[in-house]
This record gives C-alpha cells, structure tokens and sequence, in this order.
C-alpha cells in the first residue's frame, strides 16, 4: 500500500513539473526565443549595426541613468519606511502602509499625469519652474521621477513581511546592551534582511529599466534625449526598423538576464550563510 | 561590568566592516552618478551650438530626418542639431502646452496649433506668416485595401456596407483621424444633398464598422498591416504610399471619388524660440521648407509638393482627385473642431450610438 502511494505521488509530482517546463517553455522562452529571433532575422552585422546609432546608444544610456538613480534612492526609501513601520510604532501607521501600495494600484499613465499637473507648464509649479529656467517634466528628472513613483514599493513591500516576521526581540537586545540607534541599524536589523533587500531590489531594478506607461506621458520623446529603451523599441517598431526594435528589445532582456545573474551569483558565493538562515 | 561586557561583544558584533564599507560605496555609486545627471545637460548648454526641437505628428518621421540632413549644411549662423519628437498630433500639442519645449511645431492640422496659441506660447495669426496658410507641403486622404481588394471597397459607400472592417484611428488624439471624418463628412453631405442628418448617419454607420480606435496614424496602420485586423484602412496618401513601400505588394491605394485637402501647417513657438534665443534658426528652418531642395524631398517622401515646378516633376505619383477644403467646407478648423470634435461634438454623438 505504502509502495502505490508513493507512485502516485511520483505521478502527481512528475505532471506538475512538466506542466512547470511547459509553461515557462511557453510564455517565458518562446517569446524570448522570438525577440531573439526578429532580432536577428538579417543576420548579425544588421543586429550590430542597428545598435550602433546614436539614438539606440542614447536610449540605453538613459535608462542605465535612470535606473542608477531610481533604484538606490528606492533602496533608501523603502528601507526606511520597512524599518520604521515594523520596528515602531506611531499613529497613522496603517496609512503609510497604504500610501506605499499605491503606486502598485495607481495606473502608470496615472503616475505619470500626476508629474504633468504638478511640474507641467500650466501645473501647480509651471510658471514658477519655467521663471527659473528649470526642467523637470519632458527631460531627464521627470523620467526619473514617474520611475522612482512606479518602482517605490518594491523595496518596502518585500522587506515588510520578512521584519514583520523577525519582530523586534534583536533589535530590542541591541539596544538594551547599549548599541546606538544606527549601531542597531547597521549591525543587527540590515544583516538580517540583507537577503530580501536584494530581491527588493532587483525587483526594483527590473521595473526602473522596463517602466513604459509612467516614463511615456511625461517624456515628451524627444529621440535621443529623453527616450528610454522600452519608448525607443515601440519608436523603431512604429518606423518599420523592426530588426532595430528587436534588437534594442533583446539588450533590454539581456540586461534583466544580467541581474538575474548576478543575483545568482551572490548567492551562489552565499550559498553557506544562506542555507544557514533558511534552516533558521 | 555591563559596559566591559559591551566592549568586548562589540567588536565581534561588527565583524563584517566590509557589509558597511559596501554600502557606504553603494550610497556614494548613487550620489556620483546623480551629480553625472545634473551635470550632463549643463554642458550640453553649454557648448556653443544651437539645438531645436521640432515636435511633429505621426507619419513626418522620415520626411524630416531628410529635411533635417539636408537644412542643417546650408544653415551656416550657428552649429545646428535638430530633435525630433513624434506622436499623435492632438497628444504632441499637449504635450507643447504642457512644456515641452518645442521650437517649431510641425503638426497635422492648423487647430493644434490654434490650441498651443491659445495658451499664449505663439501669435493668434500665426498661419498668415508663412505662405500658403503656413502649409509648405499637402496630402489627402484615400483608403489602403488588401491585395486585389478582396472586400471590393471602391468608393465611400462601400465602408459602411454590413461586415467591412474600417481602421481610422481616434479623432480625438490623431490629426490624421479628422482628416479622415472630415473627408467622410463632406463625401456624405455631397451625396445627401447636404442633408446634415444624413451625413451624421452615414458617419455613425462608419464608425460602427471600426473595431479599434488607435492614438496615432502610424498606429492604425501598424493595426493594418502589421496585426491584418480589418479590410480598408484611412489613411494620409503619404502613409499610404509609405506602407506599399514597406510591405512590397501586399496592398492597393485605392483614391475615392472625393476626398479632403489636408494641409498640415507649420509654425515657430514665439515663447520658447525666444527664451531659447533660438528665433532665427527657427524660421531659418520653416522658410527652408518652401525651397526647391526641400519641396523635391517633400515629393520625395509622398506628400504633396506645393513648389509648382516640383509638383509638376512628380504629378505622376499623385492623382487627381475632387478635394475639398477645410476652409471651403467646413468654414475653417475652429469651427469644424467645434463642431465635430469637442466634447457633445457630431464625433461623440456617431461614436456612441452603435
């Protein structure tokens, strides 16, 4: 009896990891596959050279910018609020708590309206911003601002859980042997959430460099100023370049392969303090 | 005895200096990079050279990289670079009253540019400064159909028939899409005795056999040929013309019995050229338009030339066709906006009753 048992389970557990290769088979690599493919499609000199432009080479450099600077302040802020909502406790809590989900629940061409409103000629800052000779919306820190909006909860929303889950006993141990407050910080609540502030931001990373609805109101898309990657592809699509919007499209992909494998390597060089605190 | 237990845990506590120092490298990474932002458009500004940006509709892509390539030579008071921004024409003259910084405005039709007037960015009689109603190139609208024409769309009564797909993209957002409606509007006035009822019915029958509205006119014809949703797509003739050129023989242009003389204007934003010391440039550029070089690309590139030497070059490449005129017809775009597009306008009433 016990033998038929584990059959079944062998069964059951063989089905659900071929239908697990098939689905990502499907919609993870054919799609990959594909934009590799069209990408490709005129033969490598044509791949190579359609990266070669000006404007391609503008569109990558602003999105690496964009993310560069999105993503660490992303790591600060969400750090920040993951520890002071689960480390304290102070009144309207539960509202900040909702105010950093509402850009998952916000649409993005919303996000990106906000930006028009407030720093738009005719917004709340117009007049003062254009007196100054200042320019947010239509140039590089709006497209850092819409993403920083898109990509803020990140960060927080994977860290909360986990401090949540870890309480407050170390911290308040640190703190009763007399570590100062960054001391605490620095020594005891960071090393243990190392981990998840890593998928947080990596995460993160990945909607800075992909982000098209937020980043396309408030570009202006003027190519090769203020064109990121995922605005230039669907540019190249609408001119016919298709093996350009492809190619551009396969270096976004290959960018977003490239953290994933770093952050495999990191773990892979962690592998012993990770399994570590998995057993814990 | 609790502060020599603290002094000795410590250092064992801080083992991992290298964790801090990392960070603390992270933290400078972004500060360092942030500054790199800040600084990259100061020097840009900084070096001695003119840039003007020309914000433009859908379909002029091409048309001004050519443009651009061939002024940018001959203008010898500054060192000139030329951006482009291209998009539906309603959403980029948002976009310029919104502040974007556009030098020339190059749209799809002469109420675009009347709105950013609007708002104080230009002159009111902005489209008396250059000749022509400050149009230097035309086009008209006619329909693109699938090889041999398998839906049998010769004329205009054949886009409302029970079946036949239409792919025009929305009026709201595309200046190519008014042109559209308009030319159906007048083609379905003169076929009802200027019957204004009978017009709206025929666009309301129109716009019942479109399944999708897109933003822009290269994305309806991207909707066409790209996606092969639909059997006849309104487009510019330039668009049209550019799309058998794209896709080989794949589609016929078929030109109906009347159609609309789309005059796409252009015009220097006073405010922004003037902030930007950029005026002289600017207009530099619009006059160049009307050149015999430019007018040859402009034929060049499928849209009507206006140069009458070059037109007559090039007339093989553009049927004769019964056009109407925005001003003749319609008693200009203030008013056909007005009517047909604003909020209530004839647009919405056919749109919705489907």
């Amino acid at each position: 009896m016990s033998k038929r048992s584990l059959r079944d389970h062998s069964a059951t557990r063989l089905s659900l990891v071929a239908l697990t290769v098939v689905i990502v088979l499907l919609f993870l690599l054919l799609p990959l596959a594909q934009v590799l493919q069209q990408a490709f499609a005129k033969g490598p000199a044509v791949f190579w050279h359609s990266l070669q432009g000006e404007d391609p080479l503008a569109a990558i450099r602003l999105t690496l910018l964009v993310a560069a600077i999105s993503v660490p302040l992303n790591l600060v802020f969400g750090l920040a609020a993951s520890w002071a909502i689960t480390k304290f406790d102070f009144p309207g809590k539960s509202l900040l708590v909702s105010l950093i989900d509402l850009p998952f629940s916000v649409s993005p061409v919303i996000s990106g309206l906000i930006y028009v409103l407030l720093f738009g000629a005719h917004g709340f800052l117009g007049p003062w911003l254009i007196e100054h000779n200042l320019k947010i919306i239509f140039a590089v820190p709006g497209i850092v601002l819409a993403t920083v909006f898109v990509t803020f909860p990140f960060v927080a929303r994977e860290l909360i859980p986990l401090m949540e889950e870890q309480g407050r006993e170390e911290e308040e141990a640190a703190l009763v042997l007399g570590a100062s407050g960054w001391r605490t910080f620095w020594s005891v609540t960071l090393p243990n959430v190392k981990w998840a502030l890593l998928y947080g931001v990596l995460l993160c990373n990945a909607r800075a460099m992909g982000e098209f609805g937020a980043v396309s109101v408030v570009s202006g898309h003027v190519r090769g100023l203020t064109n990121t990657m995922p605005l230039h592809v669907e540019i190249l699509y609408n001119e016919y370049d298709f093996v350009g919007a492809f190619a551009v499209a396969s270096v976004l992909a290959l960018l977003a392969l490239v953290t994933l494998g770093i952050k495999s390597a990191v773990e892979w060089w962690h592998r012993d303090e990770l399994a570590a605190t998995r057993r814990h | 005895m609790i502060f020599t237990t603290r002094q000795t845990t410590l250092p064992t506590k801080t083992a991992r200096p290298s964790l801090l120092s990392r960070r603390m490298l992270l933290v400078a990474g972004a500060l360092a990079c942030f500054a790199g932002g800040l600084a990259g458009p100061v020097t840009a500004r900084a070096a001695e050279q003119k840039t003007l940006l020309n914000v433009s509709y859908d379909p002029t892509r091409e048309l001004y990289q050519k443009l651009n390539a061939a002024f940018i030579p001959t203008y010898k008071d500054a060192e000139l670079k030329i951006n482009q921004s291209h998009g539906g024409s309603g959403k980029q003259a948002r976009s310029v009253i919104d502040g974007l910084d556009a030098d020339v405005v190059t749209l799809a039709l002469a109420y675009d540019i009347d709105a950013i007037a609007d708002t104080g960015l230009l002159a009111k009689d902005w489209q008396t400064r250059l000749p022509q109603n400050s149009s230097p190139y035309t086009s008209t609208i006619v329909f693109l159909v699938r090889k041999g024409n398998p839906a049998a769309i010769k004329d205009w009564p054949d886009l409302i028939k029970p079946g036949v797909q239409v792919i025009t993209p929305n009026p709201k957002t595309s200046g190519g899409a008014r042109w559209n409606h308009l030319a159906a509007y007048a083609y379905a006035l003169q076929a009802n005795g200027n019957d204004a009822a009978k017009a709206e019915d025929y666009l309301s029958k129109l716009y019942a056999n479109v399944p999708v509205l897109d933003t822009g006119a290269r994305g309806a014809t991207n909707t066409f040929a790209q996606r092969g949703i639909g059997d006849v797509l309104l487009a510019w003739e330039n668009e049209a013309i550019l799309s058998l050129k794209e896709f080989g023989d794949a589609f016929e242009i078929v030109v109906p019995s009347i159609s609309i003389l789309a005059e796409p204007p252009v015009a220097v934003v006073d405010k922004v050229a003037d902030r930007k010391g950029t005026r002289a440039a600017a207009e530099a550029y619009l006059k160049f338009l009307y050149t015999p070089e430019a007018q040859e690309i402009i034929a060049q590139n499928h849209y009507r030339p206006r140069d009458p030497a070059v037109a007559a070059k090039y007339a093989k490449n553009f049927p004769e066709v019964k056009l109407v005129t925005i001003d003749g017809a319609f008693g200009g775009w203030r008013k056909a906006q007005e009517t047909h597009f604003a909020d209530g306008g004839i647009f919405d009433r056919v749109s919705v009753k489907k």
